[in-house]
């Protein structure tokens, strides 16, 4: 129903995430929230905000929860922080029925542009990901806008123009970049650490990237590179200390 | 506007925007981090708050907390105007005052008690970030009866940080991000240099040379990115580290030539059991300390430059009698089978072969891939070191550690671990921040002996006692404090019992209180222990209906629990409306490259009738005539409220609460006349001042003579000789010596056995009371914790609009073989019993804890409609808190008098130590948590708490300027580098 660009965007704009840092701390959850709520698509509504069922609008949310393999016994617990992927095949744009739904040429950012937009929900219903975020109060689709008003903005010192969530995040889990550009550090980084797309099965070809977790030592078989080896082997150590009497120290 | 129907209306963006009016710098008090922040100021409202880039503590970053600044600033929990009590205490029910009659009415409840017995004011002060300030007032005052909240928080990590290396975990040394390749971090440790310590986790782990372990029960937080988590049993953790350093000594990984210059572990320790010297160092005429100098073969003066001390063997005593160096006695200790790991393997949790792999990797990072920096030192005994020489193996440990009744113990164990590795402020290891490392322990010492109607306290209530002639006890040995605190029940007790004081006071035990005044704490709720019982205290009459407690003063700037237990409150702002002061005389800023400090400035005017309790507290202190707050002509000496003390108080010549910009122009550091214009510098500057130590300061500062040079000269350290980590701790064993009948200054035989049993001058494991008092351990088989959330500040959270929506009420994690065990599915309802009391909750099932531990989230169960919430709020709905089941006092021992439920040598509250056991609800209980109290009412004319929130709608910014081509962002840029680099190379040699 509405297009994608005719030509792909020359930049995709995006967000790289590395889950083997992110504590969970909500930072750039929270960052967001207050930063758009006076931003591009203001206010981001909270319904009930002291009530039983307190429910607001987040561009940006934390999924904590723990990975377990029966087999082995081992798990893991994940962080996970999750907004739009901006997806080169975003069937949110596609399926919206106005246009208001839509990808920009100039950089690969997905808006919503809120005059034209009339609740329907059908993008919601059609992003895999539940990243989108209706405004029950204004009875319309809102969602993450990748800073545009920050991005671009010369209003803003160059250290902190780059998405809320990216300038705030505690940890330093979050980079943003043009993820077209081989030649970026934020794709190079995507390469090293073989970044990967959130559930590529759905065709969307995300932008943002997940750098997964590295390692842990409970997945290895790991020791010591030079396991101890006591120096005396009577049980109260009584032959190091007599030695120890001698020891020369200055 | 195109009039097509047929094509689609193209939506203009506006790139380039100016969403502010204003933007001023302050300091966050979302929590304790205390984080530089911008304020985007829009007609006057507060837009966005952001970290500020150049500030020392964090850089840019900003946590949740601090981004959700604008909704405590707006909470509809705020309070307004002054309030008086006219129902029954604990109903909630005032009438609104002005300041006047409120400052009138304190200040004739103050004056009295201060002209019969100062001491029957308790003055406890809460989270205060001014404490160099109000533990001044209290002095002033003349009231012993004074701490902040430290002594439920964390003294067991500032006393045995501070009685062994000077300096402590806590906010007060970190780990070398930068250089360090192994950090092993102790337990629950989200809260306190929070920001910081994401920011290096995240910094050290980029790098991808270096490894994190977290020894925790839980893997939570910061332990779900750790490289290696080892979920031990709680309390155990100094077994743990003792079998670690029975590791490293046996196989001689120790690092001898740092423990013979910088700790004590070659001074000559008398062997005179029995006698009232056995257990001290042997001193020489001046009291110098002595070791065996092996090369020359007699005793010397241990401070010496060129000693070549024994760190074993016997030696004889000229007058008489043997000694040994402390080393023997410490490794003897702890080379001990009981020990080993394999030993401690089954009550900690961890399996002997994770324990030896541990101290393997230990000792490899220090000791086989130590660190060189080129760079020249001089040391305090003069000489020259070519090279800073690092081994980059780090530690940090918080609430896990201290949280237990062998806190203290176990935190010196850790701090002997980091001296045995020769890792204490090296290159890669853990550093002190300024103004630490001062003395072990630094002076003073608690004042308070002597009080009298009208008169200051000859000095600071809180101090460092070095032996028992320190304490605060009459003359039968008997706390002088209504705490307790400084008595032979707990001697080291440095910040106060904070959770025994309501206790107590209602008890009339030690003494009764005619008024306690407390600021920013919530001792009605979560703040508590026993929190039914606590009530019960605050509201208790004697038999003519008079309350046992007489008086209550509260400050808040929010409609906490404990609102409706005051008599009087005086409504405090929000942090964004005032002055304050963080100060290096309190609880500074510094990182471990230089001191800061800095200063928090109204960036928006208070609209309602509230004031800075700091003004407040000087107003008092002029009404009252306190000397420190009075001119000579008798009016105000500072008139200009707590900015113009900030500015004009000086501790000492030349001393005052900022080091920044001091002397009349502004033109010294550290010491200086009063500056009048120093505020203004300070907000001209982001409201912080930094100083960076040169390259020769950086390390070593304990002995580093540059640097002592520096902290002498800035007032943080009363002279500028080494500072020796006291492994082998002396004032223990002087406590110890009391107990067994030395000296005159003895405790009632009531305490003999416990005062000799944990004043051990070696740290010592033993179970935590809690469960030595367990006659089966299958009566109360789980450990049961708390844990603050990374997104909330202990109560202050659920306020607020935004971090009430990330957690909303909480559930007890247990483990999924205790669900298996009670058939217990996801969001069932328990009952959880202790031996004080039953709560009812609903679980969660996970793996990541010790099977024998369960835990939840701090303080985000509320009372109904407390804080502004509805009184359908899934907080206090579903909520819960696990106070209730901690008891303020441990069980009686053969009938005696009940100790409180706090580490035996410092007071800190026990709370990790609690046991339960849970089972299933019936179906007909389950749906609400359990206990549930009466709703609280709100204050009269509350802020109305909004259906809707449409924050930001009337804040729409406006065009202006160009479109700039997007840069991108990369966090910690060198290190990713770094990586990137390294990846580069393995390609092209692959």
């Amino acid at each position: 129903m509405t297009s994608l660009p005719k030509t792909p965007p020359k930049k995709k704009l995006g967000l790289v995430i590395d889950l083997d840092i992110c504590v969970g701390c909500h930072a750039c959850a929270v960052n967001c929230k207050e930063w758009n709520t006076g931003g591009h698509s203001a206010p981001l509504t909270d319904m009930n905000p002291y009530g039983a069922k307190p429910k607001g609008v987040w561009f940006n949310r934390i999924h904590s929860f723990e990975a377990h393999d029966e087999e082995t016994g081992q798990s893991r617990t994940v962080h996970f922080p999750k907004s739009c992927l901006h997806c080169d095949d975003a069937p949110c744009v596609t399926v919206c029925p106005t246009g208001a739904s839509y990808k920009r040429e100039e950089d690969g950012i997905v808006l919503v542009n809120a005059d034209i937009c009339i609740g329907c929900k059908l993008c919601s219903w059609a992003c895999p990901y539940g990243a989108r975020e209706y405004d029950e109060d204004e009875g319309v689709m809102k969602k993450c806008t990748l800073c545009i008003d920050r991005i671009y903005n010369e209003n803003i010192e160059e250290e902190k123009r780059a998405p809320a969530c990216v300038t705030t995040c505690p940890a330093g889990a979050r980079h943003f970049g043009d993820l077209n550009d081989p030649n970026t550090t934020v794709s190079k980084i995507v390469k090293a650490r073989g970044g990967m797309d959130l559930m590529p099965e759905q065709g969307t070809k995300p932008v943002n990237k997940y750098l997964p977790p590295r390692p842990k030592a409970a997945d290895q078989k790991t020791t010591a590179p030079r396991m101890l080896r006591y120096e005396d082997e009577s049980t109260d150590g009584a032959g190091l200390l007599a030695r120890w009497v001698d020891k020369l120290l200055s | 506007m195109s009039l097509n129907p047929f094509e689609t209306v193209k939506e203009h963006v506006d790139l380039a925007v100016r969403s502010a009016d204003e933007v001023k710098t302050t300091t966050c008090y979302m929590c304790a981090c205390r984080c530089g922040i911008k304020v985007h100021l829009k007609e006057g409202k507060v837009r966005y708050i952001e970290g500020n880039p150049d500030h020392p503590v964090n850089k840019g970053i900003l946590c949740a907390k601090g981004s959700a600044g604008i909704m405590n600033h707006n909470s509809p929990a705020r309070l307004k105007k002054p309030l008086l009590r006219v129902g029954k205490r604990g109903e909630g029910k005032f009438k609104e005052i002005e300041w006047d009659e409120a400052l009138a009415l304190a200040t004739n409840w103050l004056a009295d008690v201060r002209q019969r017995d100062p001491s029957k004011l308790a003055f406890f002060t809460g989270r205060d970030q001014s404490q160099s300030f109000t533990g001044l007032w209290a002095s002033q005052y003349g009231t012993r009866n004074f701490a902040a909240h430290g002594g439920f928080c964390s003294v067991n990590m500032a006393a045995a940080g501070l009685y062994t290396l000077g300096g402590a975990f806590w906010e007060f040394g970190e780990p070398d991000w930068e250089r360090t390749k192994y950090f092993m971090m102790f337990g629950v440790a989200e809260d306190h240099d929070s920001n910081p310590i994401k920011a290096g986790i995240g910094q050290m782990k980029t790098r991808e040379n270096a490894k994190f372990v977290s020894i925790n029960p839980s893997r939570s937080g910061y332990s779900a990115v750790a490289d290696e988590w080892v979920g031990i049993r709680p309390g155990t953790d100094g077994l743990f580290v003792f079998a670690l350093i029975h590791e490293l000594l046996r196989a001689e990984k120790i690092d001898f030539a740092s423990l013979a210059r910088y700790t004590n572990a070659p001074w000559l320790v008398v062997q005179n059991p029995g006698s009232e010297n056995d257990g001290l160092f042997v001193r020489d005429g001046e009291g110098n300390p002595l070791i065996y100098d092996v090369r020359e073969g007699h005793l010397r003066n241990a401070l010496d430059a060129d000693i070549t001390p024994a760190m074993a063997g016997r030696y004889e005593l000229p007058s008489g009698g043997e000694a040994v160096p402390a080393f023997e006695l410490l490794a003897r200790r702890y080379m001990a089978p009981e020990y080993a790991p394999e030993a401690v393997a089954e009550k900690t949790g961890v399996s002997a072969d994770v324990i030896k792999r541990l101290a393997a990797e230990l000792a490899d990072v220090a000791f086989e891939q130590e660190i060189v920096i080129d760079q020249p030192w001089t040391d305090a005994w003069g000489r020259r070191h070519d090279k800073m020489i690092g081994r980059p193996v780090s530690f940090h440990a918080m609430r896990g550690i201290s949280a237990h009744s062998n806190g203290f113990h176990t935190c010196r164990a850790i701090h002997i671990l980091q001296a045995l590795l020769g890792s204490v402020d090296v290159p890669g290891g853990w550093r002190n921040k300024a103004p630490f490392p001062k003395p072990a322990p630094p002076g003073p010492r608690p004042a308070g002996k002597k009080v009298a109607p009208n008169t200051p306290l000859d000095g600071s209530p809180l101090g460092m006692p070095y032996g028992p002639e320190d304490l605060l006890v009459d003359e039968k040995g008997e706390p002088l404090r209504i705490d307790k605190a400084y008595s032979w029940e707990h001697p080291l007790s440095a910040h106060g019992l904070m959770h025994m004081v309501i206790r107590n006071a209602w008890a009339g035990d030690p003494h009764e209180i005619d008024v306690l005044f407390m600021y920013m704490a919530n001792m009605s709720w979560n703040s508590s222990m026993n929190t039914k019982g606590t009530m019960d205290y605050l509201t208790d009459t004697h038999a003519d209906g008079s309350y046992k407690i007489p008086k209550i003063i509260y400050s808040d700037a929010y409609d906490s629990e404990m609102v409706a237990y005051a008599d009087l409150i005086l409504p405090d702002t929000t942090y964004l409306e005032r002055y304050d002061c963080i100060s290096l005389l309190d609880r500074p800023i510094s990182s471990a490259h230089g001191p800061a400090d800095a200063i928090r400035h109204p960036v928006v005017k208070p609209d309602r009738d509230v004031r800075p309790f700091q003004d407040v507290l000087l107003d008092l202190g002029v009404r009252l005539k306190l000397p420190a707050f009075v001119a000579q002509d008798g009016k105000a000496k500072f008139p200009g409220g707590y900015s113009d003390y900030m500015a004009n108080h000086e501790r000492a010549p030349g001393l005052g609460p900022l080091a920044g910009w001091r002397g009349k122009n502004g033109e010294s550091e550290g010491r200086g006349e009063p500056n009048p214009n120093q505020i203004d510098r300070y907000i001209e500057n982001g409201a912080f001042w930094q100083h960076h130590f040169p390259a020769d300061q950086q390390y070593f500062k304990a002995v580093n003579q540059s640097y002592l040079d520096y902290a002498q000269m800035m007032g943080w350290i009363p002279d500028n000789k080494p500072i020796i980590h006291q492994l082998y701790s002396e004032p223990m064993q002087k406590f110890r010596l009391a107990a067994q009948g030395h000296g005159p200054h003895q405790p009632p035989e009531r305490h003999r056995e416990r005062v000799a049993t944990y004043f051990d001058p070696l740290p010592i494991w033993y179970q935590p009371f809690e469960e030595d008092f367990l006659e089966n351990e299958d009566e109360y088989p789980l450990h049961a914790l708390t844990q603050r959330p990374m997104h909330m500040y202990h109560s202050w959270g659920s306020q607020n609009a935004w971090l009430r929506q990330i957690t909303t009420w909480n559930r007890l994690f247990i483990h999924h073989e205790i669900g298996k065990q009670l058939d217990l599915q996801d969001d069932d309802w328990v009952w959880v019993d202790s031996r004080n009391g039953r709560i009812k909750v609903q679980v969660k099932l996970v793996w990541g804890v010790n099977k024998q531990t369960v835990w939840t989230w701090n303080a985000i169960g509320k009372r109904k409609k407390a804080w502004g919430l509805s009184e359908d709020a899934p907080e206090a709905t579903k909520g819960f808190l696990l106070n209730h089941l901690i008891d303020e006092l441990l069980p009686s021992r053969e009938g005696a008098k009940r100790y409180s439920n706090s580490d035996p040598v410092t007071g800190q509250a026990a709370w990790f130590d609690l046991r339960v056991k849970i089972s299933k609800c019936a179906p007909q209980e389950a749906g609400e948590s359990a206990p549930q109290f009466d709703p609280i009412p709100p204050v009269p004319e509350a802020f109305p708490s909004p259906k809707i929130l449409r924050y930001g709608k009337d804040m729409a910014a406006t065009p202006e300027g160009t479109a700039v081509e997007p840069t991108e962002w990369v966090a910690h840029k060198s290190e990713v580098a770094q990586a990137l680099d390294k990846d580069r190379a393995k390609g092209e040699r692959s």
